[in-house]
């Protein structure tokens, strides 16, 4: 697709505050540091088809990191899948956007998540079945670094390199903060970079994930990597609640918290550089 | 024939005819009987090593792409380990997976208290989506594979992977939701599911001659459980035994009591009463837990003593 990935951002970063604002409380911060790797998939990477929704052998983006629902949700509205309206249901009695991603309630997502690890190894499973099928699918998934403490994503690590899925490229959403506190002080999962070379996959380090040329550039470096024999890991250095500065602020208190349709908008005006 | 070569066979049919039926082990294919499909079947057959909570979504991510996954470990670790795994990846995502558990209960024997899974029917029961089989003998078993392959949805089934006497005849016809009377009686109605089944029916032979006519009813399927029929049987009869390896909160006799919570009809449990196995041999463990012949004799007599 022809488009300016930065104008996107905005675009997704703004719904996000907008779908949340309007509810008043979410998972604002894990959402805001997804938005350029959701942006990237969607609009430039990924073989898709709105209006195809169940396409067969389209690329699929299994969001482990279940929380960044509305992440997901704003980029697939921005993308056309569903009309931007519906953003304004999330978390809803009756909704079809629930906080976690849900395959049997939203167009566009394609694997239930939200159960920490389990999403990772579902796109494991996806994979396996995308190559058995032969149908030239890339697989895309981002976990979370809090999410990385589960044992599930190193076990779905260890198998996915013993069978050589590098259909699989997957990203780490390393803003470093998890509801605890800093992801250091509750139980580090660093170093990230090594850990993945040690279980056998590429890994690409990228050292700002909220730089949507430098993000880019690592996708198209990962799929330099397809059919290379390994599944690739694309660490992604974010920042939790990257956009909104109060938001930022707020370290691990903006992993789920309260925000008012005021500040809300405040945000977007501070995201469209009107602020 | 052994329970697992049965499973085994039926499954090979299964791959044979549909490339998508794939099998997952998680290093315990020999345990299950599925070893030697491996070579036969190398692009539906995938072991992920002792990382049962990995195979389980995996199984879903597969699902999701249209494959139709067997999983399969001893009963602890296909159920109480990935408990979260069976009920989101799984139930909660609808994949169409089919959980298989072996060495249930007791018949884990020497693998001890820990691989003795008394809770297993319990733990899939209270998640919402999953049917929970439990097969008697090779004949209901072959009957009812291609039943639970066709079936779009998952499954959880509890396999004894040995030989089990045969009560079912050769041209026995399998209705996954329908529970099959084995013998009709007025007096007592006996509710069994997997391994004690045939000693239920030597029971029914042993009342006999005590003048009493019991009904003994397998109930292979315990969620959705076959409601018309536990409480037609109860009502004709007035006294109900279950029969279970399992413990007796949670498994069959839950059931069974749920399904006749508004029937004024006595309910007496054989099973294991609320404790965690051990180490030793079938009948050692039969004795040890109070799950001999004669105590189920006792248990039939009490049931008929609440009437």
């Amino acid at each position: 697709m022809n488009c300016d990935l930065k104008e996107i951002c905005k675009d997704i970063r703004c719904d996000i505050m907008t779908t949340i604002g309007h509810l008043g409380v979410g998972h604002i911060g894990g959402c805001l540091s997804v938005v350029e790797v959701l942006a990237v998939l969607y609009f430039q990477e990924m073989n898709i088809d709105p209006k195809q929704p169940k396409m067969p052998g389209r690329d699929r983006l299994i969001c482990s990191k279940g929380h960044a629902g509305p992440a997901v949700y704003a980029t697939l509205a921005n993308r056309g899948y569903f009309d931007k309206a519906e953003l304004l249901t999330l978390n809803q009695g009756g909704t079809h956007l629930p906080s976690h991603c849900d395959m049997n309630l939203t167009t566009g997502i394609d694997m239930t998540t939200g159960s920490l690890g389990q999403g990772f190894s579902c796109a494991v499973g996806v994979a396996l079945g995308s190559k058995l099928e032969q149908d030239g699918a890339t697989i895309y998934t981002i976990i979370g670094d809090g999410e990385s403490q589960e044992g599930q994503i190193w076990e779905a690590a260890m198998f996915a390199a013993a069978k050589g899925l590098d259909n699989l490229i997957a990203f780490t959403d390393y803003n470093k903060l998890q509801i605890d506190g800093p992801v250091a002080q509750v139980n580090d999962v660093a170093p990230l970079a090594e850990k993945w070379a040690a279980f056998g996959w590429n890994v690409i380090d990228v050292e700002d994930g909220n730089d949507v040329e430098l993000v880019s550039e690592a996708v198209k470096h990962a799929k330099l990597g397809l059919g290379g024999g390994k599944p690739t890991m694309v660490i992604l250095n974010t920042k939790k609640g990257c956009g909104v500065k109060w938001i930022e602020d707020l370290g691990a208190g903006n992993h789920n918290c309260n925000i008012s349709e005021e500040q809300a908008k405040a945000a977007i005006a501070e995201i469209r550089g009107e602020a | 024939m052994e329970m697992r070569a049965v499973y085994a066979q039926c499954l090979a049919e299964m791959m044979e005819q549909d490339k998508h039926v794939c099998v997952l082990d998680a290093d315990l294919s020999k345990a299950s009987g599925t070893r030697n499909l491996y070579e036969r079947f190398p692009r539906q057959m995938f072991d992920c090593g002792v990382a049962e909570q990995n195979m389980a979504s995996i199984a879903a991510g597969l699902s999701s792409y249209g494959f139709k996954p067997w999983i399969e470990s001893f009963t602890p670790f296909a159920t109480r380990r990935i408990c979260d795994q069976i009920a989101i990846s799984i139930s909660y995502a609808k994949s169409n997976v089919k959980i298989v558990g072996t060495d249930p209960g007791i018949s884990a024997e020497l693998n001890g208290g820990t691989h003795m899974s008394l809770e297993d029917i319990g733990v899939v029961r209270s998640i919402p989506g999953i049917v929970i089989f439990e097969p008697v003998d090779e004949v209901q078993l072959r009957a009812a594979m291609p039943v639970l392959g066709a079936y779009q949805g998952p499954v959880y089934m509890r396999l004894f992977r040995k030989v089990q006497p045969v009560v079912f005849p050769e041209d026995y016809q399998f209705d996954l939701f329908k529970a099959d009377t084995l013998r009709e009686g007025k007096d007592l109605s006996i509710f069994v599911s997997g391994m004690f089944t045939k000693d239920c029916l030597d029971l029914a032979e042993t009342m006999k001659a005590e003048g009493v006519d019991a009904e003994v009813i397998n109930v292979h399927t315990i969620k959705p459980i076959d409601r018309e029929t536990v409480i037609a049987s109860a009502r004709k009869t007035g006294a109900v035994l279950t029969v279970e390896n399992h413990n007796v909160i949670g498994g069959l006799h839950s059931a069974v009591v749920e399904a006749l919570a508004r029937e004024k009809v006595p309910v007496v449990a054989f099973g294991v009463q609320d404790r965690f196995g051990e180490v030793g041999k079938t009948p050692y463990l039969r004795k040890a837990m109070g799950l001999t012949q004669e105590d189920l004799l006792a248990k039939a007599r009490e049931a008929l003593s609440l009437k």
